[in-house]
């Protein structure tokens, strides 16, 4: 099933890429390194060692539970007033740097996007305990802003004084009253092994505190969807509404891009739930099958064909020809434009080489994107992400659960007695998969990867400056801490958190976006300048003057 | 509105702080480090400091910020991260291969209680550090201060560790960097160099937070004080430390240390503080003024005298750092403006000493804070209540600049929406120019922009 590598691709042989990064690392480092770097040959079934603690010293991509927590997960949602529960730095960081657009209905609807709310806590609050001035930060939260939900998130010290962040929470529900909606989150940054543990301990939070609160019904009755793990950088989860509406899709929730309490609280009215970052939120939908019977697929909205691919799902899935004709008059419509913009810039792109190194799926589904541009994907490999996300869900009870992963938070959900409703019967999700539509599944990035590229996980700087040294790619896509060591040695590097400020990706209009952003960076001149005239001449002759 | 929940109604806070003006101590830490040769900065803690710190700095300078980390799980946060940092010295040694390791800590080892000294001995018996090689540390305790108290205690390291007093005097002057910008050092090596002084920079982030494009990466550039420097500074004969918040420490340390008379300064940002700095090194250097630099402050009163009308009794707001707002305060009143409301997110005495001190005469009716409370949400309501004409402040002032539609000059960290820090220096005569310039041209353009039609001038 998997494609073998491109040959028109002149690169040394990538099996040595391995052995020479290895040599270089202290005996215990290489050893457990061997084990998340490895050639893809998808059909041989291959192993790789992911979610694992990376090793002290070794300067990595990753962050922290809080990262994913309240800088990923709960941070796009504009009218929670999240207070970073800490000393200052955390919610410093994480204030307006992850390009969260969202857009407010109206110019009095509430946006506190923009702000950054801290605890601040003191020497004085570690030792006498912070929950006193938790409370007050809450009261004062309230007073100036008034907001319907006010979310709590925990640093590192939180967790080791011992302040009880849901005890609070739970306090100052009762003392505000008014129908206020207080929920803490353990999201200390050591929790886990990188932003994957805040993922699943927010997905725990949205679950018991949001989704579900708010029965009613409204708008259209029909094709009603969620999106899960789409976080509107760039404006991506503007594009993705903007097809839903022409296509007559009706979009309850997006979790959680532009996103607001009422649309979590709403979501479980929804009749099928589209996942498209499966690490950062399968969790929720799992949870919201089994409590209310919504079924879920993955999808790519990143590239044109898989945008369509996803739309032709969703046809499949409602299964009326009304809902089907309609997608297909927006896919031929959409396609005009996007074939324009693929052919101009496959002259600059095609047979271009292309590695990523990032997230938990931006590395998997941009490859979509670099296919359409005529491009190969050399090497590929997840900051953050699991097994399952580079093999599939099928290797999920394989995974053993180590001592990281079982310090997170499992919650156990049930259906639910009045609300559970299987959106579809047996013999429907039957037929519908003899269709072809996969259910609760996800391939992963190893079986779209070429036979015989390089799958690394949580790629280390010495990785990726012997990468670039030894294979020379066109573009390096990761984020911004690898951006200008990659761009010292005089390749390119696309930022896929942040798409350096541009997008969105997400679509029709993305996959726009990102062929022009691409042929840009192949045109861009300034890379051939980087040597001097004199030190390009082979000879230079010099003459002493005495 | 982007800040649409922000009034001029200000409610009593006690605990809460909205759109802080600081960040925390590790990230000025590592900073510090960055500006020593050969050095990689480690931050003992959580992944999650590391990766803020470095995105936090990366964004600024648009550089490699490059540092490690000692990956606490939850099992070292109960057990302590001494195995985790031993690890990780003999990895980095073997993979990163710096000549200096600078470890910081975060709040998570502080509340720990980690014995860094205990930990990087026990390194040392176990052979992880090779010789000639080093590992040096500081606390900076996240809880305590502001990302300047980071970096004061990353630069008092340096002498802790380095600074080493023979007994033969040089005839140098040691110059303590406060926070600034690889360009402003730049600009503080160059005027030590007219004026035909021996000098010792450090921190110099120059040439490390702003090397050259050339196609070849080095994880750790040309520039920055070399450890031989460090050293040396032990045998100076005296130094000026430039920010009482970031280098005042390290001045009483190498005093104390090996003998080195101090002074603390501020920062030589506008034609004051520049004049301070310039006589200090006179005649510490013994050296007399050069007539080039007289011509450069001549140069720069011409500029000012030329475009004082644009100036004259504006209001302004400002926040930012201590270290940089106290010369910049000054700065304004030379130039006969009005800061109004000023604010830092680092507490202490200096600031609101040298406020009062400059402003009770000529800004009576000025608002400062420091410390706790003193957020822009705060700086915002005062502009709420009445107008300014001007604000200065890192990135995050625009928000605040776009919903006021007031005139905005990017400086402070982080600058993250414009490039230029780095490419002009804000010190010196020179600097003073630069600024000169930079707040005319938003003041004139917001003027282009937003007079009658009729009233657009030409000539200005």
């Amino acid at each position: 099933m998997s494609k073998e590598i491109d040959t028109t691709v002149k690169v040394e042989d990538l099996s040595t890429f391995k052995e020479t990064v290895l040599a270089k690392y202290p005996k215990k480092v290489a050893k457990k390194r061997e084990k998340s770097i490895l050639i893809n040959d998808f059909d041989a079934n291959p192993q790789i060692q992911a979610n694992v603690r990376t090793i002290p010293g070794i300067i990595t991509q990753r962050g922290c539970a809080y990262a994913g927590c309240k800088g990923v997960v709960l941070g796009p949602t504009r009218d929670i007033v999240n207070i970073t529960h800490g000393p200052i730095g955390c919610g410093f960081y994480s204030w307006l740097t992850r390009r969260n657009q969202t857009k407010p209905e109206n110019p009095d609807d509430p946006n506190y996007m923009t702000y950054c709310f801290s605890t601040d806590m003191q020497d004085s609050n570690i030792v006498f305990g912070g929950e006193e001035k938790l409370k007050q930060a809450i009261r004062e939260a309230y007073e100036l802003f008034h907001p319907k939900a006010i979310a709590i998130f925990s640093t590192c010290p939180v967790g080791l004084i011992g302040d009880d962040v849901h005890r609070v929470a739970r306090q100052m529900v009762e003392e505000i009253g008014d129908g206020i909606n207080i929920f803490g989150f353990s999201c200390e940054g050591y929790r886990g092994v990188s932003q994957s543990a805040g993922h699943h301990i927010a997905n725990n939070g949205l679950f018991k505190n949001l989704i579900g609160r708010d029965d009613e019904v409204r708008g259209s009755a029909k094709y009603r969807v969620n999106l899960l793990g789409e976080y509107n950088i760039g404006g991506d989860a503007f594009e993705l509404e903007r097809i839903f509406e022409e296509c007559g899709i009706n979009l309850i929730a997006t979790f959680s891009g532009n996103s607001t309490i009422q649309k979590f609280e709403n979501a479980h009215t929804a009749d099928l739930n589209m996942v498209m970052c499966h690490r950062s939120i399968n969790y929720v939908a799992g949870m919201m099958e089994t409590t209310f019977g919504i079924p879920w697929i993955k999808v790519q909205p990143i590239g044109a064909e898989s945008t369509a691919k996803m739309l032709r799902k969703i046809g499949q899935y409602f299964g009326e020809q009304e809902l089907i004709d309609r997608i297909e008059e927006v896919i031929a419509k959409e396609m005009v434009e996007v074939k324009i913009a693929q052919a101009k810039a496959l002259i600059k792109t095609k047979g271009k080489m292309a590695m990523l190194f990032v997230g938990g799926s931006r590395a998997h589904h941009y490859q979509n994107l670099f296919e359409e541009l005529g491009m190969t994907t050399l090497s590929a490999g997840y900051e953050f992400g699991h097994r399952d996300d580079y093999e599939g869900r099928t290797v999920i009870p394989t995974i053993q659960i180590d001592a990281d992963s079982r310090n997170i938070e499992e919650i156990t959900v049930t259906k639910d007695e009045t609300r559970y409703n299987p959106r579809k019967t047996e013999e429907e999700l039957k037929a519908l998969a003899a269709g072809g539509m996969e259910f609760n599944e996800y391939d992963g990035l190893m079986a779209q990867m070429q036979k015989g590229s390089l799958v690394i996980d949580d790629l280390s700087h010495y990785e990726m400056e012997k990468l670039i040294e030894m294979y020379h790619p066109d573009v390096f896509c990761a984020g911004i801490k690898e951006k200008y060591a990659v761009q010292k040695m005089g390749v390119p590097l696309k930022q896929l958190h942040s798409y350096d400020y541009g997008g969105p990706y997400a679509g029709f209009k993305g996959a726009i976006n990102f062929y022009n952003d691409i042929e840009m960076i192949a045109c861009t001149g300034i890379w051939k300048e980087l040597k001097a005239p004199w030190e390009r001449e082979s000879i230079v002759e010099a003459e002493y003057v005495y | 509105m982007l800040l649409r929940h922000t009034t001029a109604k200000e409610v009593d806070r006690k605990a809460l702080t909205v759109n802080p003006a600081k960040t925390c101590q590790p990230v000025g830490a590592m900073y510090a480090a960055l500006g020593l040769h050969g050095c990689l900065p480690h931050s003992h803690g959580s992944q999650g400091c590391c990766a803020y710190h470095r995105s936090a700095l990366t964004r600024h300078f648009k550089e490699p910020v490059v540092a490690s980390t000692s990956s606490f799980s939850e099992g070292s946060s109960v057990f302590g991260g001494s195995a985790n940092l031993l690890t990780a010295i003999e990895t980095i040694f073997t993979v990163y291969e710096p000549d200096v390791i600078a470890v910081h800590t975060t709040c998570l080892s502080e509340t720990i209680g980690d014995d860094l000294n205990q930990i990087v001995s026990k390194a040392k018996e176990d052979g992880k550090i090779p010789d000639g090689k080093r590992v040096i540390y500081c606390n900076t305790p996240s809880y305590v201060g502001s990302h300047i108290t980071g970096y004061s205690n990353q630069v008092a390291a340096f002498i802790k560790f380095f600074s080493t007093a023979t007994p033969k005097k040089r005839n140098v002057i040691n110059l303590i960097a406060g926070w600034m910008e690889p360009s402003d050092m730049r600009e503080l090596k160059r005027i030590a160099k007219v004026m035909e002084t021996r000098t010792i920079l450090f921190p110099d982030m120059s040439g490390v937070m702003d090397s050259p494009l050339t196609g070849k990466y080095d994880i750790y550039p040309k520039g920055g004080t070399t450890v031989d420097e460090m050293i040396a500074t032990g045998d100076s004969k005296f130094s000026i430390g430039m920010g009482m918040y970031c280098t005042q420490d390290a001045c009483i340390k190498l005093e104390n240390k090996c003998k080195v008379k101090f002074e603390v300064m501020e920062i030589p940002i506008g034609l004051k503080a520049t004049d301070q700095f310039i006589m200090s090194l006179s005649r510490h250097g013994n050296v007399p003024v050069p007539d080039s630099i007289t011509d450069e402050r001549g140069r720069l009163l011409d500029l000012i005298a030329d475009n004082s009308k644009y100036f004259y009794d504006k209001r302004v707001a400002l926040f930012g750092d201590p270290d940089t707002l106290i010369p910049l305060v000054e700065f304004l009143l030379t130039l006969d403006m009005k800061p109004v409301y000023i604010v830092t997110g680092t507490p202490g005495k200096h600031f609101d000493e040298a406020m009062t001190e400059m402003l009770k005469d000529r800004v009576p009716e000025a608002k400062f804070r420091s410390g706790e409370g003193a957020d822009l949400f705060r700086l915002h309501q005062w502009i709420k209540q009445e107008g300014v004409d001007l604000l200065i402040g890192n990135s995050y002032g625009k928000y605040i600049a776009r919903d006021e539609n007031v005139p905005f000059v990017r400086f402070g960290f982080p600058v993250v929406d414009r490039p230029g820090s780095n490419s002009f220096p804000h010190v010196g005569y020179v600097g003073a120019i630069n600024w000169v310039t930079k707040l005319l041209d938003v003041i004139l353009d917001h003027q282009d922009r937003t007079c009658a039609e009729e009233k657009v001038e030409l000539v200005m």
